[in-house]
């Protein structure tokens, strides 16, 4: 029962219905008992529908759609560090600073970075469009140094290759 | 399942001491059974092995590095070494390594003194720091009325976190973040709302998660333990009341394998709060016209005899009545009935919040649980019958639980939508008026298409109109074939109108799929009651007597006894209670606490002890005799119940009353209840299946924090969210039909007595039905817990 327990609102209509059907495909994917399984997909996919975020309440949303404890979804969501508990910019840019990169000169691009867009690490310029985030290694360290925007990694950077991309984002 | 399989038995060494264990065990379970203590954080018994403080490092032959203790399985030949060099190496480094974060608040922690990070450092620990830089700091969240946080401490464990989901199964606090971003929390402000919450409380092994309504009053090393029995439900929990210089400080938990194990409910732990509540009665009181005047004992007794004598004179002992809490000890109930059939009348009732007395009538149906409680974990299937188990009987829910997870099918048919923490295999929610007709379309698949038995009386008349849909198929189903099964009566179907009919098909049920059949009563002695003589149709030890078979209550009662009553609370039909004893001409009332509706009715308050204040027996529900001495003396003049009754019974100058402990009574009673057979089941009657004219039904649940005086004078746990609010609960197609939808408050009418509550739309309400707790001062004026019910804007 009852009244105070069971009549929280239902969140579920936060999750849009594309995202619905794509988080169903990852339910798919595993046993029906273990439909939990999806949750770290169905996360990612929230987030992008919510211009790259995570309120508690699509959180929320999330735990009703798989059958889980809120409290199991803050886990999984706080653990990441892709997924994002607060407002992000347009464009989030993931600048490695982990040991290839930082041999190679990360401190340099961060620097340049804060100089051309005014913020450090961890913020977001004032007009929303660009986030600025620490990352561990990326994998890339082939091309360290480097950072990441959206689905792309951008390497061998230099404070000139830096402007060149800036200048491209819309 | 095939427990039976032995497990092979391997040899191992720890500390040089040989050893046989079974194959398996973890190496720290091993040393703890041969009395050998391994430091540990993270491990408990009953808990699933998380090895992550690495507190129980230990030294095992041709291992290359010490190894958790917790998480290693014992394999033949191996040597342990829980003290060499290099164990005691590892231990003090992951000691040092927790202290890191840990504060050094120990003289402002409440956990001082019992805190096994404090007794471990003492141990294992540096005599000083070796690290300078600032600790981590968290703020605290406000988890609730039971449960104070300081995670600060928290050492990461997650023992609390295992609990939720593998004891309570509901997952409220978990650890977020993560490395030392790590936290354990609810993450949202939530207050947590199991109803064994409190067992956090005992696992945190820091003082991360303490007692919010013992937080600051004690040291653990100042309090007495004394053990005793829970009194409010009829599992009847083991603990130890926790007593400094004549004052409960708190509660908690004495680990029994056959009953509560090492955990305890909610109510159970923070009942003790209510025990100094303002309203505690610790003068014997008379009236003298409208004012209350605090006299001495003499005085008071004198006058408590002298009004009953008045009474029977001028009417006759018949009109004398008896009402017993159904949490009162068995000395209590015993001598209370002795006193009145003394006094030549068998008017004496526990069962307060039952409706149905027609199978009075024949011996039987005791309310007795069927198995041991223990038992319960094991069976394969389950069928509970108006059964809110998970409030109504925590530690029993928490059994059946384990037998769901093992895979048994625990099946319901409730009034209402309960809350289960356990997978169900069915689930059956129906308007009170409509129980019968489900009970009997299992019993039809039963009788009909499962086997073709012969039908009791009646039986295949009634069937014959029954629907049978592919739940009740399902249901008769899971019962019939499973090994081990059980049908059990919930406290809140007692209360139904119909409780003869609902036991005589649950019996049925029962008896055709080779279940057992049991209750889960109301209140922690309803099954002493029984053997105790409380009931007006039987004596003690199952004793027959002549009566005219009507219940107390409908009686013309013209001198009233309470023992630890409010009957517009404790009763099923709050306002029919009230004026029965309103209308008494003489009222006695035995009582630990005082309110303003009886010091209206009463004539007499007699001040006595509750539960943690005398000594006596409570039977629990699976028939254990529990003893339990009182653990402090009552304040001012308050005397246990079983000492006042006793002095009552030589003023009367009735014999038998010379006893000199609770112990004398109890074995009086024991001699006269030996060798009885506890039935579970009354006396077959064909039961009606009109489901009366289709009006609205109320549905009268009973709170789970408000069960007794006791715990509605508990003020944290009537802060909690299972503290229901009175309210009318109806679902929107309800509240439509009768034309209610748009209104705040609404007016319920039963016959002559009428309260305007607030409307609450609520979509776990069957159709037709109105949900309107009982035992709350708001809806004490109304009548029936179950039956018709009007509203009206
Ligand atoms: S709060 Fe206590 S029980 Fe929970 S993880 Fe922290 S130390 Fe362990
Ligand atoms: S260190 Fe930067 S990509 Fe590996
Ligand atoms: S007790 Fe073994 S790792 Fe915690």
């Amino acid at each position: 029962m009852m009244a105070q327990q069971k009549k929280t609102q239902s969140k579920r209509g936060l999750i849009s219905e594309a995202s619905k059907a794509e988080i169903d495909r990852w339910i798919a994917k595993y046993p029906p008992q273990q439909k939990r399984s999806a949750v770290m997909a169905a996360l990612r996919i929230v987030q992008d529908q919510n211009k790259g975020h995570l309120s508690n309440d699509l959180k929320d949303a999330v735990a009703e759609y798989l059958d889980m404890p809120p409290i199991a979804v803050y886990e999984v969501a706080t653990f990441y560090s892709m997924y994002e508990l607060e407002a992000v910019g347009k464009h989030k840019i993931c600048v490695c600073t982990n040991i290839s990169c930082m041999l190679r000169g990360s401190d340099e691009i961060v620097a340049h970075l804060h100089k051309r867009l005014g913020i450090g690490l961890g913020e977001t310029t004032r007009d929303g469009r660009i986030t600025l985030k620490e990352v561990e290694c990326l994998g890339a360290c082939v091309e360290a140094p480097m950072f990441q925007i959206a689905d792309q990694y951008h390497g061998n950077l230099t404070p000139e290759v830096v402007d060149e991309i800036l200048d491209g984002l819309d | 399942m095939n427990k039976q399989v032995t497990k092979q038995m391997v040899n191992i060494e720890i500390n040089g001491k040989k050893l046989q264990v079974p194959q398996g065990t973890m190496v720290i379970e091993a040393a703890d059974s041969a009395g050998m203590t391994i430091p540990r954080f993270c491990y408990h018994r009953k808990l699933s092995v998380a090895a992550n403080c690495r507190m129980c490092l230990v030294d095992i032959e041709k291992m290359p590095k010490p190894v958790p203790a917790c998480a290693t399985p014992v394999t033949d030949g191996m040597k342990v070494l829980t003290h060499s060099a290099k164990a005691l190496d590892a231990q003090k480094g992951v000691m040092e390594f927790l202290l890191i974060n840990h504060p050094l608040d120990c003289p402002v922690c409440d956990q001082g003194g019992e805190c096994d990070l404090q007794d471990t450092s003492m141990g294992f620990g540096l005599d000083r720091g070796r690290y300078h830089e600032p600790k981590r700091v968290l703020r605290d969240k406000d988890i609730g009325p039971l449960i104070a946080t300081e995670m600060t401490r928290c050492i990461h464990c997650t023992r609390c976190v295992r609990f939720g989901q593998e004891i309570a199964g509901i997952m409220e606090l978990g650890a977020t973040g993560r490395g030392e971003h790590m936290r354990i929390g609810t993450y949202v402000e939530r207050a947590v709302n199991s109803e064994m919450s409190g067992n956090v409380i005992d696992l945190c092994p820091v003082g991360a998660l303490t007692s919010k309504p013992y937080r600051f009053h004690g040291r653990a090393w100042e309090n007495i333990p004394i053990d005793s029995i829970a009194a409010h439900d009829c599992i009847g929990s083991n603990i130890h009341i926790e007593v400094r210089r004549n004052k409960v400080m708190r509660v908690l938990p004495r680990e029994n394998n056959g009953i509560n194990e090492c955990w305890l409910s909610d109510r159970d732990r923070f009942s003790y709060t209510a025990l100094d509540s303002d309203d505690r009665l610790t003068q014997p009181m008379i009236k003298q016209g409208d004012d209350w005047k605090a006299v001495d004992w003499p005085t008071a007794l004198n006058y408590a005899v002298e009004g009953l004598k008045t009474v029977i004179n001028k009417y006759d002992a018949r009109h004398l009545g008896a009402l017993v809490s159904p949490s009162s000890t068995l000395e209590e109930m015993y001598l209370l009935q002795k006193l009145m059939r003394g006094l030549g009348c068998d008017n004496i009732e526990h069962r307060l919040r039952q409706q149905d007395f027609s199978s009075d009538t024949a011996s039987g149906a005791y309310p007795v649980l069927g198995l041991p409680v223990a038992e319960l974990e094991n069976l394969n299937a389950a069928l509970l019958i108006g059964a809110c188990i998970r409030k109504d009987q925590p530690i029993a829910a928490h059994r059946l639980r384990k037998a769901a997870l093992k895979g048994a099918n625990i099946m319901a048919i409730n009034a209402l939508d309960y809350d289960f923490n356990f997978p169900l295999a069915e689930m059956l929610v129906v308007s009170p008026a409509d129980m019968l007709r489900s009970l009997a379309a299992i019993c039809k698949v039963l009788m009909e298409e499962i086997s073709s038995s012969e039908m009791p009386d009646g039986l295949s008349a009634i069937l014959a109109a029954v629907e049978v849909n592919g739940t009740h198929r399902a249901i008769a189903h899971h019962l019939k074939s499973a090994e081990k099964a059980a049908v059990l009566i919930g406290t809140q179907a007692m209360s139904q109108n119909e409780l003869a009919g609902i036991r005589a098909l649950a019996g049925l049920i029962a008896e055709s799929t080779n279940a057992s059949l049991g209750s889960l009563s109301e209140g922690a002695n309803a099954l002493g009651a029984w053997l105790a003589g409380a009931v007006p149709h039987q004596g003690p030890g199952g004793a027959t007597v002549e009566n005219d078979k009507t219940a107390v209550l409908a009686k013309h009662l013209m001198a009233c006894v309470l023992l630890n009553v409010e009957p517009e609370l404790d009763c099923a039909n709050a306002s029919a209670a009230h004026d029965v004893v309103r209308h008494a001409e003489f009222v006695i009332s035995m009582t630990s606490y005082m309110s303003e509706n009886m010091k209206a009715s009463a004539d007499v308050l007699l001040p006595i002890a509750p539960f943690a204040e005398t000594s006596g027996t409570l039977v629990n529900g699976a028939g254990d005799w529990q003893s339990f001495n009182g653990s402090c003396t009552p304040p001012g003049e308050a005397r246990p119940g079983w000492k006042v009754l006793r002095v009552l019974g030589n003023l009367f100058e009735l014999d038998g009353f010379e006893y000199l402990s609770s112990d004398e009574v109890r074995d009086e009673l024991k001699v006269r209840c030996e060798g009885l057979e506890l039935s579970p089941s009354g006396p077959w009657r064909c039961p009606s299946l009109d489901s009366g004219d289709g009006g609205l039904q109320r549905i009268g649940h009973l709170p789970m924090y408000a069960v007794d005086m006791l715990v509605r004078r508990a003020q944290p746990l009537q802060d909690t969210r299972d503290a229901i609010v009175a309210a009318i609960y109806l679902n929107a197609a309800t509240a439509k039909r009768t034309g209610v939808a748009n209104e705040d408050n609404v007016q319920a009418v039963q016959g002559s007595c009428s309260v305007s509550l607030p409307l609450v739309i609520d979509e776990s309400i069957p159709d037709a039905c109105v949900m309107i707790p009982v035992a709350l001062e708001e809806t004490s004026a109304l009548g029936a817990a179950y039956g018709v019910i009007d509203l009206c804007k």
